[in-house]
């Protein structure tokens, strides 16, 4: 087993959005993590996906350390991210960097590419040559060096994100976050710039946090995949194992909604399961399992119990009641749910 | 394709030299671009050349103006209140001197007032601003913007009025009662600014990659901060001139002989209706200044907007 780069545990991130009552005063909260651990092996591609709201963006937040968890520990390599609420110190910044989701926000407009290229190389490689740095990192990228004078209000959408990619290889890091990196971009686009994420990753052996809401990019990009939903995990899979066999019903409802042109691809999927309702609020998560709402297998324990994580095969777990272990807990709820444990 | 990448050598046949050359076509280009924009709005044009030419009079006032020794203390009561004439273009005052002549020295008191109260002022209210923007919610915003509070409260000319009454009356000690309460505009203006900007994810990338608070505050944030502010500076040019020819108009500003355009309206208000043109040059003078800038203010905006640098 290769080493694990990002070590992610018991990690939470609840914000404090406002207060109740007016005697006994009561924080209002956004749990927008509640309680995840993943780990990230060396060189992989682990996808993280989720519908809007369900906390992707937060975890990679906190990974780049703009904000601090309210509870939980991130590891790099061993080493704690957030030891004693201090400044992060630059050597773990040089490691970890980010894209973000919408390069016509994340490029100062009000500076040339080769200034925003600068800035990592000058705080980071102070002792090379800035300018010969920038043309590499634009050829590396395979974007021509005339634009190093540009703005980036010069540039088109997918060429603002290959800056955004620029700059986040600017300071060699091992491990790059990618939030949605090509969901601001056109389709045509998309493919270009998976392919040089794809080939970067082949050439400086970088490890890549892909999060994103399209599971069929997953698909092609992803070694594994974990699904959140309200801030917390239901379930991470080999990619293949991912899709061929779903196990927690949110990922079999998310797989079964992702559309497609032919017949085939329609007999292909695992399950048609309709998808039902919207995400809930983060503010009032349901108790119990957050999903029981939406689930078509809601069983009563569901309702008030949190399911754990457990493997349903090696290096496949979920989070679901129906997989838990003993089977005695649940074992009152199968004479009820007799039909709804049979599907499974 | 995957391509080798060796470090330490120059990618592409490309010199120190032709970077620089680049970097001036682009600088150029830019320039040309910018222009484009600017004067495509003709009234921003005509704001930009009346300043020009007010400014210019203003410099070369001893030798535009036709009797430059009439700003000084003189009298000639032979020709005193005669009205507009080929001698003098806008007719002479109560004493006999010319008003063009008086009217094109008090351009330079009037310039004198808006650029250096603009000088004091800008660079502290948009410093506090930026600033309390950045650190929103600590305890430095608290101080900055409760302090610009304070001073937002005070009716302005009033303050600026008691504040010229108790020290000396004369223009510095006007302009020192103007910048008191101008600077919280700037601070108010730019400290919405900041705190929006800071939410930006170039400021966050900054951020996460280790730059330094002063990189964030200056090179980060600043440079987008610059259009509202040369906007509102450019409008309120006008604004300061009012004001100090308003001072000027009560005595609390630039004191006869010296021609303030204010003090000349004051001297001339007694004069109204008979002997209109003594109160109406100056008036007028004030008039075009003003205008100048506020046309000028609204195609600035457009030049600075970052969309099309």
């Amino acid at each position: 087993m290769s080493t694990e780069i990002l070590t992610v545990d018991g990690l939470k991130k609840h914000f404090v959005i406002g207060y109740e009552g007016t005697i006994n005063r009561r924080p209002i909260k956004v749990k927008a993590v509640d309680g995840i651990n993943f780990g990230l092996q060396e060189g992989e591609t682990f996808g993280l996906v989720g519908e809007s709201g369900s906390g992707k963006s937060t975890i990679a937040y906190i990974t780049v350390g703009m904000y601090q968890p309210t509870e939980g520990k991130m590891y790099f390599r061993g080493e704690d991210l957030f030891a004693g609420n201090l400044e992060r110190p630059l050597p773990l910044r040089k490691e970890i960097q980010i894209v973000f989701q919408d390069p016509g926000s994340s490029l100062n407009p009000r500076r040339t590419i080769r200034q925003i290229l600068e800035l990592p190389l000058r705080i980071h490689r102070p002792k090379e040559d800035p300018l010969h740095e920038v043309m590499r990192l634009l050829d590396m990228v395979e974007l021509p060096i005339e634009y190093m004078h540009k703005y980036p209000q010069m540039l088109s959408g997918g060429e603002k994100q290959i800056i955004a990619i620029a700059r986040a290889l600017a300071t060699n890091p091992s491990l790059i976050i990618l939030d949605e990196p090509t969901s601001a971009l056109d389709v045509s686009v998309q493919g270009k710039v998976i392919n040089l994420l794809l080939r970067l990753q082949r050439e400086l052996g970088l490890t890549y946090l892909f999060i994103t809401h399209d599971l069929s990019l997953m698909r092609n990009v992803a070694s594994r995949v974990g699904i959140m939903y309200l801030g917390k995990i239901c379930e991470v899979a080999e990619a293949s194992q991912f899709f061929q066999d779903p196990q927690h019903p949110y990922t079999r409802m998310l797989l079964s909604s992702i559309p497609v042109v032919s017949e085939e691809e329609e007999a292909a999927k695992p399950e048609k399961i309709e998808s039902t309702g919207e995400i809930p609020s983060p503010v009032n998560v349901p108790a119990g399992c957050s999903f029981h709402t939406r689930c078509p297998h809601v069983m009563d324990i569901c309702k008030h119990v949190d399911p754990v994580m457990v493997d349903t095969s090696p290096g496949h777990m979920a989070r679901c009641h129906l997989f838990e272990q003993p089977a005695e807990l649940i074992a009152p709820f199968f004479v009820e749910h007799g039909d709804a444990v049979a599907q499974t | 394709m995957a391509r080798e990448i060796t470090a330490g050598e120059l990618p592409a046949p490309i010199t120190r030299e032709q970077v620089n050359q680049l970097q001036r076509k682009n600088r150029r280009e830019n320039l040309g671009r910018s222009w484009y924009k600017f004067s495509r709005n003709p009234l921003s044009v005509i704001g930009g050349a009346t300043i020009l030419v007010v400014v210019l009079m203003a410099v070369f006032a001893p030798w535009v103006a036709p009797f430059p020794e009439h700003a000084q203390p003189f009298t000639d009561f032979a020709n005193a209140s005669k009205p507009p004439s080929a001698q003098n273009l806008f007719g002479t005052d109560e004493i006999g001197r010319d008003i063009l002549s008086r009217v094109i020295f008090g351009f330079r008191f009037s310039l004198m007032m808006g650029m250096i109260v603009l000088a004091l002022v800008v660079p502290t209210g948009v410093f506090l601003g930026l600033v309390a923007g950045y650190f929103q919610g600590g305890w430095l915003d608290t101080l900055i913007m409760r302090v610009t509070d304070v001073f937002l409260a005070v009716p302005p000319l009033i303050l600026a009025l008691a504040i010229a009454a108790v020290l000396e009356p004369n223009l510095s000690n006007a302009m020192v009662a103007v910048s008191l309460m101008w600077w919280p505009w700037y601070t108010r203006l730019s400290y919405g600014l900041a705190s929006t900007l800071r939410n930006e994810f170039y400021v966050s990338s900054a951020e996460t990659l280790g730059a330094s608070k002063f990189h964030i505050l200056f090179h980060e944030i600043l440079p987008n901060m610059t259009s509202p502010i040369f906007t509102k500076m450019s409008l309120d040019m006008g604004w300061v001139i009012i004001i100090g020819a308003t001072l000027s108009f009560v005595g609390l500003g630039v004191q006869p002989p010296k021609p303030g355009l204010g003090t000349m309206m004051a001297s001339g208000a007694k004069f109204l209706p008979d002997q209109w043109w003594i109160a109406m040059f100056p008036a007028l003078g004030i008039v075009v200044v003003v205008l100048g800038f506020n046309l000028f203010g609204d195609g600035l905006r457009d030049l600075l907007s970052a969309e099309g640098v």
